[in-house]
């Protein structure tokens, strides 16, 4: 059901990988949200106690998605919301909505087959919100399920691999153009490069290099880049081979190597979460 | 009255049966104390003793006294109390008192019969010399319930069972109590004390939703106080469902000045007594130790302090019936201190909530030992794995500014694998992964002594997982780069043995990784470990001008190589390469060659054993050693015999790349008598022996004539020890020789 995923849409969502989660269990969402609302109080009252389950200032919802996996191995995502209550509006209950973010598995078998059942495995992780956040809600799960959080960077390959798949996928209204930013290294001042395609020319190009249709080889993403890399070297004389790839947007979705994201159509959302889900597991493996 | 009347009945029953045999033996108060009155009474006895009874006589008329003191009396005009107030104030600094000793003393203090001052001067002097039983504090308790005794007292009282806790010989009754000194919360002034007492006594089931309530009440009244800080993080430790909170990384003492007048008498008394008393427990409340410096939130460098696994939400959920059934109960890991705490909770420990901090916890780690669960060596592997990633000084752009906590972090992970004695997957993959990119000094003795730890597996990819960037390496660094690499290949190689020796000795333990290793498997992957170190020796033994040093390191592998068949049980034995062999025979130093001696004497008796075995087919020989290396042990020997003292140098060596020359060759290079030039007298690295055997033997003659010495005559006489005797190292030269010539002896 693409309404209930539409909230994910249209958000920069920081990447994490994570590595299994011990002793999780969907069944006691709620008892975590209450505990992980006292540890955030108490962590922002550095030492004061804090009675679990009461009323604070943030309050934290954690609910499953069940929507979002790619099979039936995959373990449904989980959401951590955040939301804080001014004092003032605390009787007409109004929160507003301060930090978000979702583990998730899709098609994430290559973990998940090897691993005990004790172990729950949602390899990705995306972030919405202050990192000051981010910080506390990854403490509390590394300390309560003894698991590690790491950056997720994609590396100029995976960007160039986002690039040709989402170059193909169909899209109904008339699509914004792609975008691929390109920086230089070692210059005094940053220089990026900012090169835009018509996605209709863009699709084109790539249909004359694929082979199979639903299939894609690392030869035909080197082609199809190296094409783009010509075009623009007729024109501009720059070889942008020599430079870094550090971000890919498309119709799709827009990536970024830093590790961020944005996933722009309902309909492929889970495809390109299972790419991610892809690049988290081999960073934990 | 009944506990009274009791507790005399137990004192004229055994009235304080101790007897010194001297003064020292002060321990003796326990032994009286407990039993065996007629162990003592049999011991001799001597001035000193009578001068002792004569101690114990006045302390059991004080503590009498004590018993039966009336309403207030004056201390001042009481010289009969006075007198006994400091016998009881001299014994017990001096040695403690008996168990005996409390229930009277406390009895009185705390009543309220005597002024203040006596009553402190009591509290004061109550040191344990041995236990102070439960039920003496217990009454005491009863007679703070009815305060009778003024505040101060009180006060007093408070600090000094926090001092003493430990020397309470039991303690179920008092935990029967902790409501009644919960309430005590109350009095602002005891608060404090109240709050480090209960921290000693609270347990799992102390914790509860009430109280819990009642703390944060109080935290609301009087703000951020340590004492309180310590007691709700214990009960956050017990039951996170029901508290939490955050203690800020600053403080370092929870309960300030409670150890009170007792301790430094009590460490005194146990200095003399020289017991093993309890000691008081440290602290411990699981905060993280101190960051040197801000960094990530998820940095894992920093190993986490150890937090029980308390995720018990389920039994929130069904609080009754575990409530009624709470005999699972489990100790929490921050209150493991010992040993034999342990052995004693073995069956209900939990491991920390943070797999990561076993590392730094010897105990942890045995219990890790103990405990074959899968799970916990995956959330250890997976915690290991991200760590080291993420924080390598070489592999990360930015990181090494942090190469010394790195370097920290990789001495513990070694520090652990020493104490398992089993190598981490996660640090075994990270290696792999990280050694193509390392540049052989980040952190080089960390990763050299990692790489010794590599578990044995039939893992066939060694080679260009580890060989191979090793040697790349290994070939273009210094020459201590390359004794170390050979050191730790050393390493690698006797850990690998020592598991499969253990391994055989267990061999019906079903271990998971011991399934599928093969024992042909395990030969291969020794035996391309030695060879990969044969071959980067002869090279290196080229590249370094065959220098001695490095030589040291090469034989000192090789030790480990010839004796694997007979002390590893492993039948395999590989000889080192030639390139290895004649530049040792031929070295300039004694050391060298004395190590090639035993290294190839050692050869000889795996070899003999090899070939005993077969013979008596005492074992079903599934592997036998190939011909080839006969031969080549032979080839060896001959080269060496022929060198050392048959004087028949570059003649009858028959290996390839041995010392064979033509005559004609040998005679343009114009040195007389090169076939004796390497026989023991004339060898460069024997030379200065011959020299001092000479002086010895012939003292007049200074020509240095060495051909005076006659090698085959000393060979045959067993005289070369004399030759030997200066070099006290030389022991290899002469058990090769001795073994040698017996062959040949044997023969004729």
């Amino acid at each position: 059901d693409p309404q209930r995923t539409a909230f994910l849409l249209r958000k920069r969502w920081t990447l994490y990988s994570v590595t299994p989660l011990y002793g999780f269990s969907s069944a006691r969402l709620r008892d975590y949200a209450r505990m992980l609302s006292a540890f955030i109080a108490a962590e922002k009252q550095k030492g004061l106690a804090v009675e679990v389950g009461v009323e604070l200032d943030i309050k934290v919802a954690v609910s499953s998605l069940p929507d979002l996996k790619g099979s039936d191995q995959d373990q449904a995502a989980i959401l951590v919301q955040l939301s804080s209550r001014s004092p003032a509006s605390l009787k007409n209950s109004e929160e507003k909505l301060v930090w978000s973010g979702w583990f998730c598995s899709v098609i994430g078998d290559a973990l998940s087959q090897d691993v005990p059942h004790d172990f729950t495995c949602l390899p990705l992780f995306l972030v919405n919100g202050a990192e000051s956040y981010t910080s506390i809600v990854g403490s509390w799960f590394q300390k309560t399920f003894d698991c590690c959080f790491r950056r997720l960077a994609i590396s100029p390959l995976n960007l160039s691999w986002m690039a040709a798949m989402w170059t193909g996928c169909k899209v109904d209204k008339t699509a914004s153009a792609m975008e691929l930013v390109f920086s230089a290294p070692c210059l005094p001042q940053p220089l990026d490069i900012s090169y835009a395609i018509h996605p209709e020319d863009a699709k084109a190009l790539w249909d004359t290099v694929q082979k199979t249709p639903g299939e894609i080889t690392q030869e035909e993403v080197d082609i199809f880049m190296d094409c783009l890399y010509s075009h623009f070297h007729r024109h501009f004389k720059i070889h942008l081979s020599a430079t870094k790839l550090v971000k890919v947007s498309t119709a799709i979705a827009s990536a970024h190597c830093d590790g961020i994201i944005k996933f722009l159509q309902s309909q492929y959302l889970t495809g390109v979460l299972m790419l991610l889900t892809e690049l988290a597991i081999s960073q934990i493996q | 009255e009944k506990m009274e009347r009791r507790q005399s009945s137990k004192t004229s029953k055994q009235p304080l049966q101790v007897r010194h045999e001297n003064q020292t033996d002060l321990s003796a108060w326990r032994k009286g104390g407990k039993t065996d009155p007629e162990k003592s009474v049999r011991n001799r006895r001597s001035p000193s003793d009578q001068k002792n009874d004569s101690k114990q006589d006045s302390l059991e008329q004080a503590l009498s006294y004590f018993e039966k003191v009336q309403d207030h009396v004056s201390l001042k005009k009481n010289d009969v109390l006075q007198k006994h107030l400091s016998t009881v104030e001299r014994i017990a600094l001096q040695r403690g008192l008996p168990p005996e000793a409390f229930d009277v003393l406390l009895n009185v203090a705390l009543s309220g019969q005597l002024a203040d001052t006596v009553n402190t001067r009591l509290v004061k002097s109550l040191i344990p010399a041995s236990v102070i039983p439960e039920n003496s504090v217990v009454s005491s308790v009863s007679w703070l319930c009815v305060s009778k005794c003024s505040a101060n007292i009180q006060l007093l009282f408070l600090r000094w069972l926090i001092t003493v806790f430990d020397f309470i010989d039991h303690k179920e009754q008092l935990h029967a109590l902790y409501g009644f000194f919960f309430s005590f919360l109350q009095d602002e002034k005891m608060c404090p004390y109240v709050c480090h007492l209960l921290y000693l006594l609270t347990r799992k089931e102390s914790v509860k939703p009430f109280r819990v309530r009642r703390l944060l009440d109080l935290q609301a009244k009087v703000g951020m106080q340590s004492y309180l800080q310590a007691l709700l993080s214990l009960y956050k430790l017990f039951c996170p469902e029901l508290v939490t909170i955050t203690l800020p990384g600053k403080m370092k003492t929870y309960f300030k000045n409670s150890e009170g007048p007792w301790k430094a008498a009590m460490n005194t008394v146990r200095q003399r007594n020289q017991e093993n008393s309890p000691l008081s427990q440290p602290l411990f409340l699981g905060t993280s130790q101190p960051q040197s410096r801000k960094r990530k939130w998820n940095t894992q460098l920093i190993i986490p302090a150890s937090s029980t696994n308390k995720n018990n939400l389920e039994e929130d959920r069904e609080k009754n019936c575990v409530d009624l059934y709470s005999t699972n109960e489990s100790l929490p890991v921050e209150k493991l201190q010992t040993f034999s705490q342990l052995l004693q909770n073995i069956h209900c420990l939990e491991f920390p909530s943070q797999m990561g901090s076993v590392l730094t916890n010897p105990l942890l780690l045995h219990y890790m030992n103990c405990i074959k669960d899968e799970s916990i060596y995956l959330r250890l592997y997976y915690w290991m794995g991200q760590t080291l990633q993420e924080e390598c000084s070489w592999c990360v752009a930015d990181n090494n500014r942090y190469e010394e906590e790195f370097k920290d972090f990789l001495d513990t992970v070694y520090k652990a694998e020493c104490f398992l004695q089993e190598g981490f997957s996660a640090c075994e993959e990270f290696l792999y992964k990280s050694l193509p990119l390392w540049d052989g000094s980040c952190c080089r003795s960390q990763i050299l002594r990692l790489v010794s730890q590599i578990p044995l597996s039939n893992f066939s990819e060694m080679k260009s997982y580890l060989y191979d960037p090793l040697a790349q390496l290994f070939f273009t660094s210094s020459l201590y780069f390359k004794c170390s690499v050979l050191e730790s290949l050393k390493e690698l190689l006797q850990n690998w043995l020592n598991w499969h020796v253990v391994n055989l000795d267990s061999e019906s333990d079903s271990q998971a990784h011991s399934l599928n290793t093969t024992l042909s498997g395990l030969v291969n992957v020794v035996a391309e470990l030695i060879h990969f170190v044969g071959q980067i020796s002869t090279v290196a033994l080229r590249l370094e001008n065959n220098s001695t040093l490095l030589l040291y390191f090469i034989l000192d592998f090789y030790e480990t190589v010839c004796d694997t068949y007979l002390r590893y049980n492993l039948p395999l034995l590989i000889m080192p390469p030639a390139g290895v062999f004649y530049p040792a025979l031929l070295s300039m130093d004694s050391v060298s060659l004395n190590q090639l001696c035993y290294i190839m004497y050692r050869y000889r008796t795996n070899l003999v054993a090899a070939k005993e075995n077969e013979l008596t087919k005492k074992k079903i020989l599934q592997f036998r050693f190939s011909s080839q290396t006969y031969q080549e042990y032979n080839q060896y020997t001959i080269a060496m015999v022929s060198c050392l003292w048959t004087s028949s140098a570059f003649q009858k060596d028959i290996h390839p790349q041995g010392l064979c020359m033509d005559d004609e060759l040998l005679k343009k290079t114009a040195v007389q008598e090169f076939r004796t030039s390497f026989n023991i007298v004339y060898h460069p690295a024997m030379m200065g022996y011959a020299v001092l055997f000479l002086q010895q033997g012939w003292p007049d003659d200074t020509t240095f004539n060495f051909g005076l010495i006659k090698v085959r005559f000393l060979v045959k006489t067993g005289n070369f020890q004399q030759l030997c005797r200066r070099g006290r190292g030389l022991k290899g030269l002469k058990v090769f020789i001795e073994s040698s010539i017996n062959r040949i002896s044997q023969a004729s």
